[in-house]
């Protein structure tokens, strides 16, 4: 993909470029601890699982170039089975969410080594039809409670001491577990992986002629931003203690594209940022009912047509900066 | 009757017919995306979307025109076809240039808006659209009953698509069509317009959903959400056939229906997954796809 990064970034000194993505880190950090006396703590926390979600697969599209169109499957699943080994095997939140992440991983390596396979459009197509697939499992199995998911899950003792139930506690959890993974999937973009990574998105042929098994290294990072996805899934249903069908359908999906398009492809903090104005957007238009899908939508043709940077993008284009 | 492995003739016979019907309609939407993606390199998300339409066109066109199924399957493909064309005009036409993805974006964007639409004005519940009169009734075949419009469903649906192989792989202008994916530059110097052709072949693209999608108003209900389940199984199906070849498409389609119908019969659990299983296997056995070229 093409004007992902502008080229006068690159000849500025890397001192300032650092300086930007500290403070504009510093500033996300500030408004997330600030912002709960301001507005509902249940739509921050939400708001952040969506943040780590959309970062996760950001991974993938904008540091590696492949589009999932079927993360939905590993955000509903390790949601699924946080929800159940927390109510159904009275696993601490801690094991549950473990357990939710493993189940991510697992489905991310073997969907992922199939999905490899092919490349380019295909590879999109193939995701989608695997996540399909996972969602009439998780229509037809017993566990999964069907249509009515998986409610009242408890929220439990994190570490046996620390009582979930308690908002502030809930909050500071999420909170943690969002910015851990956020400055992990920093850290990956940035290491020499990373770079490798990139270099498979700009050009694979040459990748491959420089000795690199991209095919190895697209699978790692498969798995790493299903993990992710299975992080933000799994704490999702601690926080709103209900796992259900809409996780794992195909919306879901199309839902963590359009964030991400709207902050910004391949930028780190776009994801974060597309997450909330997703999230508020339908909070605020819930009255409105089906609309919301047509205004949906409506933004993903204007951003594909008008904004292909994204929020996020646009703004370190016009600052000349990296975000 | 009589049985075949322990089930009844008529209940597989049927489920084979039910196959055959699935097949037909994978095999058409499977085909227009081929089509589409040879000549735009755009995969269309919203080719559920346009198929829909076309059922929802020939349930408007009964109701406010008093237009019947046979006008209807003329004229419904034609009314999408040129809002397919107004759309490439609009905005497929700029994203050429790009990586592919951004085509498949633009779409699932567009396939969400018309749903949407779909869905405020009509609700999710199903609208019925009855059989025409002149294929109501059917056939006793003596191990099974074939009611006409099934019959007619899976003949008009084998007949457009060799209808379009045969345009696309034998006649002048369907070598002109193969020529300009190869080399639009060179068939432009030819003296012809390819962006045009272009334009007309997404239209015909979309034509063939909206077509499809009036011949299923009878058979299914018409309701918005028809379109979105029924796309994902076509692009497992297009996983699986690859989209090299259109003759491919449609022995992929048919067989998937048919191999789904049958599922139902023997195990009805994986009915609605067995599509996706086998693209899981095609894709460990033969990455390509079974007709397709490596890439």
């Amino acid at each position: 993909m093409e004007q992902r990064v502008a080229d006068p970034i690159a000849r500025q000194p890397s001192a300032l470029r650092t300086h930007a993505e500290t403070i504009a880190f510093v500033v996300m950090v500030a408004a997330l601890m600030v912002a709960p006396f301001f507005t509902y703590p249940l739509f921050l926390m939400q708001a952040m699982c969506f943040a780590l979600f959309a970062c996760a697969f950001n991974l993938l599209i904008g540091y590696v170039g492949l589009l999932s169109f079927g993360h939905a499957l590993y955000f509903g699943w390790a949601s699924y089975l946080a929800a159940y080994s927390a109510k159904a095997w009275g696993f601490p939140p801690e094991l549950a969410i473990l357990t939710g992440t493993a189940t991510a991983a697992v489905c991310g390596l073997v969907a992922g080594s199939l999905a490899i396979r092919r490349q380019g459009i295909y590879f999109a197509m193939i995701t989608l039809a695997l996540a399909q697939m996972m969602y009439f499992f998780a229509l037809q199995a017993k566990f999964t409670g069907g249509e009515d998911g998986i409610q009242a899950v408890p929220r439990g003792l994190l570490f046996g001491i620390i009582d979930l139930r308690n908002e502030v506690a809930m909050y500071i959890v999420v909170l943690v577990i969002f910015l851990a993974g956020f400055l992990f999937i920093y850290r990956i973009i940035h290491s020499p992986f990373g770079e490798v990574l990139k270099a498979i998105r700009e050009n694979e042929t040459r990748a491959i002629s420089l000795g690199y098994k991209t095919d190895r290294y697209k699978l790692v990072a498969f798995v790493l931003s299903a993990t992710l996805a299975g992080v933000a899934g799994a704490t999702k249903a601690i926080v709103l203690q209900l796992a259900s069908l809409t996780d794992v359908n195909w919306p879901m999906s199309g839902e963590v594209v359009l964030m991400t398009l709207v902050g910004g492809l391949g930028t780190i903090f776009g994801p974060v940022v597309g997450s909330f104005v997703i999230l508020l957007m339908q909070y605020k238009l819930a009255p409105v009912g089906e609309w919301v899908l047509v205004i949906q939508g409506v933004i993903f043709v204007a951003c594909v047509l008008l904004f292909r940077r994204g929020v996020i993008g646009e703004l370190a284009n016009w600052l000349r900066i990296k975000l | 009757m009589f049985e075949i492995f322990g089930i009844p003739s008529t209940a597989l016979f049927g489920q084979l017919l039910i196959g055959l019907i699935n097949g037909s309609f994978y095999a058409l939407l499977s085909l227009g995306l081929a089509v589409i993606f040879g000549m735009l390199n755009i995969i269309n998300f919203s080719h559920g979307a346009q198929y829909m339409l076309g059922a929802f066109a020939a349930y408007l066109l009964l109701q406010y025109s008093g237009l019947g199924y046979w006008p209807a399957l003329i004229v419904a493909p034609v009314l999408v076809g040129i809002t397919g064309m107004i759309v490439e005009r609009l905005m497929l036409q700029w994203l050429y240039k790009l990586d592919h993805l951004y085509g498949l974006l633009l779409t699932f964007g567009l396939a969400l808006i018309i749903e949407g639409v779909a869905r405020n004005y009509f609700g999710s519940a199903g609208l019925p659209y009855t059989v025409p009169e002149s294929l109501r009734g059917g056939q006793n075949l003596g191990f099974m009953f074939l009611p006409n419009y099934r019959a007619w469903v899976i003949v008009a649906s084998l007949t457009i698509c060799f209808g379009t192989w045969f345009v696309i792989e034998r006649t002048r202008l369907g070598a002109n069509l193969r020529a300009a994916t190869e080399n639009p530059t060179l068939v432009r110097a030819f003296g012809i317009n390819v962006p045009r052709m272009i334009t007309l072949t997404y239209g015909f693209g979309v034509a063939l959903a909206a077509f499809a999608g009036v011949m299923a108003a009878p058979v299914y209900n018409v309701s918005p959400q028809m379109g979105s389940e029924l796309i994902i199984v076509v692009f497992a199906v297009v996983v699986i056939g690859g989209m090299g070849s259109i003759l491919g498409a449609i022995i992929t389609g048919f067989g998937l229906g048919v191999i789904e119908g049958l599922t139902k019969v023997f195990f009805p659990e994986a009915s609605n997954t067995v599509i996706f299983v086998i693209m899981a296997i095609v894709l460990l056995v033969r990455p390509a796809g079974l007709f397709g070229r490596r890439t």
